[in-house]
């Protein structure tokens, strides 16, 4: 709680400084390559026959997703509170590479955890955070994936609290977490808002964006709440059915609960065990979802729906082939939602689709699913 | 009924056991819970199994797991407390959990349900008392001692707030980090128990990496009881079925002087 309340408190005075938020904003720019392009897929829109279709470019900042903004923030917070050595946890590897990066930048030691089950399914990131400088460490316990690579973090941070600061990679865990994450990544709708208008001289019908722990749905939503006209539309992962075990939505299965520092809808069995999870896209693979997203869920303001691994994986090939883009197994699971929709919306709808990070990190898995060696192979 | 730490004469610190239920099953559990209370363990903290338990070390984890594998449930859990109930009146019972099985089961059913066992007290590791309204209200409702952690990263406006509505006795956690054995007992330790005394006239227990008769020895210099976790799971975990009682009996018996050398 003391470390909890210290975070808190030290988030309150970097908001209130200036020179804090300027230092972001220069980085930003600077160094991560805000503001990203808000872009009209012209042959996306014409193919599916239906709304208008922009993409919301993350997968154009440095590291490839939209994990670096939150990193920058709190790799400064972090700075700021005079801690040097920095954890953190990471699924599909995308917020591990990023921390890497940002404790590199300022020199800061960086330890990642990280389940052996996606370490292997995201060798890329792995090798990228050594190469970054950071200690990769694997963790076999539970399911091997993120939710136990957080407890791990969790674990170090609690016994090495007064040297160590956890830089939480979703809109998850204990407050203040949630409320820092998301204040971090709003930058994503603060600019698609003012972007939208410039283009379009209105607001968007939707917003479509994946949900994992929620970070990149929450920035791509959280500057439209007000605009109630403005649908908000979460999409989790299917996985392979809707049994479970075979999926990640825990909007459509979970129910309230308490896992690991935080009371939101947690998939589980009936004897309160957190379930084991499943989807093709590791950053979606995780049993309970930001609080913030399920007050947005209980009070209607956000829809939640899912996409299946297949549904995904489709969605990949045709983004690739039809724009030129390559999303990130999660941000697929956005455009599938966004390829079933669009069709049934009249043409002067416009739909703002977040493409939260680019898929080479993925390419072993889309390689295999997609039987893309060929017979010269 | 109350927990008590002075039944015995040679009862100085107090002893309190930590059990994973269900590992490596349930009457095996209920063998050992019994051995360990006539061997001197003065309270029994049932432990609920739990898929994902971000407090404990490898030794407990391991041991949850392997609980949770067998299907052991929070309902298990409270059938043998009534059974031990039963069986040892003068033990104290503590049901020790993480929330979500207790959430999932249902507050003020699991407390009901922990009265008619005959449960004593109730330590939800992830329950914090700047949340705990509710939790407090039901538990005294049905007449439970809410037993919190305290830590040693706690400033003092914290473990003021915790000696308030503590009830049965304190735990207080002997150093920053989670469940599993050390060779010595941190500085900390000593610190955080003086500074629960000055808001405390309940019994303050001491836990977190006490292994041996030397840790308990210190322990009793400025504690009123020592919880020990791992060490006792780690025995069991290497034990066979029919050899874990016994060998717990001998560990909890060695752990504090034998009446002939007691000063």
């Amino acid at each position: 709680m003391a470390a909890l309340e210290e975070l808190e408190q030290a988030y309150a005075q970097a908001q209130a400084d200036p020179s804090f938020q300027a230092e972001l904003d220069s980085l930003l720019r600077d160094y991560v390559g805000r503001p990203t392009p808000l872009y009209f897929a012209a042959r996306l829109t014409e193919k599916l026959g239906g709304a208008k279709i922009y993409l919301k470019r993350e997968d154009l900042l440095h590291t490839g997703a939209h994990k670096i903004n939150n990193c920058i923030g709190q790799g400064l917070l972090a700075r700021r509170m005079g801690k040097k050595r920095i954890i953190a946890e990471t699924g599909a590897g995308q917020h591990g590479v990023a921390t890497a990066t940002v404790c590199a930048l300022l020199g800061l030691e960086c330890v990642v955890y990280m389940g052996s089950e996606d370490m292997a399914r995201q060798e890329l990131n792995v090798y990228r955070m050594r190469l970054l400088g950071a200690e990769v460490r694997g963790v076999d316990s539970g399911s091997r994936t993120l939710k136990d690579a957080i407890n791990e973090a969790m674990r170090d941070w609690v016994t090495n609290v007064r040297t160590t600061y956890y830089l939480l990679g979703s809109a998850l865990g204990s407050h203040p977490y949630p409320t820092i994450v998301r204040d971090f990544q709003r930058v994503i709708s603060r600019e698609s808002r003012q972007q939208i208008l410039e283009k379009e001289g209105r607001l968007p019908n939707a917003i479509i964006a994946c949900v994992g722990g929620g970070s990149n749905a929450i920035g791509a939503f959280y500057e439209f709440i007000p605009d109630k006209e403005v649908c908000l539309i979460g999409v989790e992962a299917g996985g392979r059915g809707p049994k479970l075990g075979d999926h990640a939505a825990r909007f459509n299965g979970g129910i309230p609960g308490v896992l690991q520092g935080t009371y939101s809808y947690v998939l589980q069995d009936e004897a309160g065990q957190i379930a084991l999870t499943h989807s093709v896209s590791a950053g979606l693979d995780y049993a309970s979802v930001g609080p913030e997203h399920a007050m947005l869920h209980d009070s209607g303001r956000a829809t939640y729906t899912s996409a299946t691994d297949q549904a995904a994986l489709e969605a990949t090939v045709t983004l690739s082939r039809t724009e030129g883009i390559l999303p990130a197994l999660e941000s697929a699971h956005a455009v599938a939602e966004c390829i079933r929709l669009a069709p049934t919306l009249p043409q002067h709808d416009i739909l703002i689709v977040n493409i939260s990070g680019r898929g080479d990190k993925d390419m072993g898995i889309l390689c295999r699913e997609l039987k893309l060696k060929g017979a010269a192979d | 009924m109350p927990i008590r730490f002075d039944s015995r004469p040679d009862s100085k610190p107090g002893l309190v056991a930590y059990l994973t239920v269900g590992d490596p099953d349930l009457p095996t559990t209920r063998a050992i819970a019994l051995a360990a209370i006539d061997a001197g363990a003065d309270v029994l903290e049932l432990g609920v199994p739990f898929s994902d338990p971000l407090a404990d070390g490898p030794v407990i984890q391991r041991a949850s797991q392997r609980a949770v594998e067998k299907g052991t449930t929070l309902s298990d859990v409270l059938t043998l407390a009534a059974d031990l109930r039963r069986e040892r009146p003068q033990a104290g019972l503590i049901i020790f959990s993480y929330f979500n099985p207790v959430l999932r089961y249902g507050l003020e059913r699991f407390c009901a349900a922990a009265k008619e066992a005959g449960v004593d007290g109730v330590l939800i590791t992830d329950m914090i008392v700047e949340e705990a309204d509710e939790y407090l209200a039901l538990l005294r409702r049905y007449q439970l001692a809410p037993i919190f952690l305290a830590a040693p990263t706690s400033p003092d406006e914290r473990l003021k707030r915790i000696a308030q509505v503590s009830q049965g006795f304190v735990y207080a956690i002997s150093r920053t980090g989670i469940t599993g054995t050390r060779t010595q007992i941190a500085d900390d330790a000593e610190q955080l128990v003086t500074r629960l005394r000055k808001f405390t006239q309940l019994p303050i227990a001491l836990g977190f990496g006490i292994s041996n008769a030397d840790h308990v020895a210190t322990v009793a210099g400025f504690a009123d009881a020592a919880v020990i976790g791992s060490a006792i799971v780690a025995i069991i975990e290497n034990s066979t079925r029919e050899e874990a009682p016994s060998s717990i009996a001998r560990f909890i018996e060695g752990l504090r002087p034998s009446p002939a050398l007691a000063r």
